[in-house]
């Protein structure tokens, strides 16, 4: 008897510290919302533009390679930029997060840039414009270690090769 | 068939400790009791210490091997190194007959005397083991060799009494070649460098201009294959020790990467990217031909041969995540061995042929573990916020990797360690490195 009284005292210990620590969690999630959709970055933090409104990268969820609409939509503005400025060629580079086998990453990389190629190619920019290069995790742009700079990270950036 | 030879090979392990001497070390089981051992300093007369120093420009060396001795067994696990203090016995008359009541007091089980001479430029290093119970020599040894091998002859030393008391091959006299790290996380500068497996002799082998990564030794341990970003092109090299000679691997129209060494030392296997998709080849280092082993849509990389040249197991994303699969090395048979939770990443084969070491992450940790090469009998040996990459020591009893620490959110705190943690999950230890280190590789036995 006693035992299952001290029992249910304890349940409701642990039931009420669990809601409270769901407000908590709930409320850290509201913070970095407006950053992150799933766990793709859409902030505009680390973005740099190769023109006016044009930004330069896009950003994945962990381990993915799919495009997002938002990062379709940069895509088409990189490929209406190139198709404009026919002279230019890019290198798109293609990044993961720390998360993740060194070499699995650099796959990985590679995988997320060629994404970002291919989109550009089917918006009719042609093939030998675009190199790309993998880095892994090797150059990360934020350096914490948490959820939204692992998103920061995780990105294909197109940059300039001449 | 592997399990069968295991067994014999225990039993007559067994037989011959038994037949032998009293001292035994079970090195399959941790040892949570380490055998209490004395290593006498090696002796040296009042001729060879000025010569010694002229030479070397240390006083004793005769006693700095016999901590170079003390320092391997004691890192090994298995032995229990006693106070110099407590020693009742001077180290050039224990060295021609020890007083074994003397040594069994003070709870010796084995004792290590020597002698050490430098004369006309070399170096002549004897040594006893000796039983203490028993009372009676176990083991005999002399080298001759240049003053400046003195390091090398404490490593052999601790090889040989490592094998004598344990019945397996020991792994002191051999190096380590890692990545170096320096600066910020978000501008690492990255180097090859190499050391003798207790952290001494640094030496570094590209100047951090360019990025590097996963260095791995041949067979012979004196070439080095690894990735490198020179001129932006991320390539693997091949890299002569000695020379410094370095050359591209193949010619491929993009990112090769992920290369290690046949067990035969005549190819290199590695993953090239092409659109996207990564698929593991081989190179063959004489005649240059380059053969694809998969072709599947999906990442294929971290490939690893089994000690035989029969079989490779691999890294694929081919069932959606990350898991280890295993083939015959023609690319046919086709199995996937990890079925646990989580990821499976950079598995590698053991040097016995019966294990196949792995990372893995679940639930935000990484674990460093091992499996049998069908996939059962999975261990693992340690859990942290974030570690990969094992590399097995030539007797394939203990594990090398890298662990890195959180950083906060300013980025500060970050780290990058080379650790070691033995095959039975116990002894796991901090390896010294001059700088922040990664991706370490494990040579082979070098005095042999």
């Amino acid at each position: 008897m006693n035992f299952s009284k001290s029992f249910r005292n304890t349940f409701l210990v642990i039931l009420l510290s669990l809601i409270v620590s769901a407000c908590a969690t709930k409320k850290t999630t509201t913070k970095v919302e407006g950053q992150m959709q799933g766990d793709v970055y859409t902030g505009t933090d680390t973005v740099k533009y190769l023109a006016e409104g044009v930004p330069d990268r896009v950003f994945f969820a962990t381990n993915e390679s799919i495009l997002t609409t938002k990062s379709r939509d940069t895509l088409r503005k990189q490929a209406n930029w190139l198709r404009e400025n026919s002279s230019i060629n890019v290198v798109v580079e293609g990044h993961a997060d720390e998360r993740g086998t060194r070499e699995y990453n650099l796959a990985l990389g590679e995988r997320r840039a060629n994404a970002a190629k291919d989109y550009l190619i089917t918006y009719g920019i042609s093939a030998d414009r675009i190199s790309v290069i993998s880095y892994g995790k090797e150059r990360p742009v934020d350096s914490g270690s948490n959820p939204l700079s692992w998103s920061k990270n995780r990105r294909s950036v197109t940059v300039k090769a001449n | 068939m592997i399990r069968i030879f295991n067994l014999t090979f225990l039993v007559f392990l067994f037989l011959v400790t038994k037949a032998n001497s009293l001292i035994e070390i079970d090195i399959t089981r941790g040892n949570l009791d380490p055998l209490p051992i004395a290593v006498s300093p090696l002796f040296q007369n009042d001729v060879s210490k000025k010569n010694s120093i002229s030479e070397l420009k240390i006083e004793n060396v005769g006693s700095e091997i016999s901590s170079v001795v003390e320092n391997n067994l004691k890192t090994s696990g298995l032995f229990n190194p006693l106070s110099k203090e407590a020693f009742l016995q001077k180290p050039d008359i224990a060295h021609l007959k020890p007083r074994f009541e003397d040594w069994a007091l003070i709870k010796a089980q084995a004792l290590i005397t020597g002698k050490v001479t430098i004369e006309n430029k070399k170096l002549k290093v004897e040594f006893r083991l000796w039983d203490i119970l028993a009372g009676r020599e176990m083991m005999a040894l002399a080298f001759t060799t240049v003053p400046s091998n003195w390091r090398r002859v404490g490593h052999i030393i601790s090889d040989k009494v490592y094998e004598r008391l344990t019945g397996e091959k020991g792994y002191f006299d051999t190096r380590i070649i890692y990545v170096s790290e320096e600066g910020p996380k978000t501008a690492r500068v990255k180097k090859l460098a190499i050391m003798d497996q207790d952290g001494f002799n640094t030496k570094y082998l590209t100047l951090g201009n360019e990025l590097v990564l996963t260095p791995r030794f041949n067979p012979t341990s004196q070439m080095v294959t690894y990735l490198s970003y020179f001129k932006n092109l991320p390539r693997v090299y091949l890299l002569d020790i000695e020379t410094g000679t370095q050359e591209v691997v193949g010619d491929f129209p993009g990112m090769t990467f992920a290369p290690r060494f046949s067990p035969d030392g005549k190819k290199i296997i590695m993953s090239f990217a092409k659109d996207g998709n990564s698929d593991i080849y081989t190179m063959d280092l004489e005649n240059r031909i380059v053969e694809r082993i998969t072709n599947h849509p999906s990442i294929d990389t971290s490939p690893s041969y089994s000690p035989d040249n029969r079989f490779i197991t691999f890294n694929s994303d081919r069932s959606g995540y990350q898991q280890i699969y295993v083939m015959k090395s023609d690319g046919s048979n086709v199995k996937r061995i990890s079925f646990g939770k989580g990821l499976y990443g950079t598995p590698v084969w053991s040097p016995r042929g019966d294990l196949i070491a792995f990372t893995k992450l679940h639930k935000g940790k990484f674990y460093i573990g091992v499996m049998r090469t069908d996939g059962s009998g999975e261990r693992l040996l340690t859990e942290n916020y974030y570690q990969e990459a094992p590399s097995w020591s030539p007797n394939g009893r203990v594990l090398i990797f890298y662990r890195e620490t959180k950083s906060n959110d300013k980025g500060e705190g970050f780290s990058a360690k080379l650790w070691s943690i033995d095959l039975t999950g116990y002894n796991e230890r901090q390896v010294q490195t001059e700088t922040d280190a990664s991706d370490p590789s494990w040579s082979s036995l070098l005095s042999n």
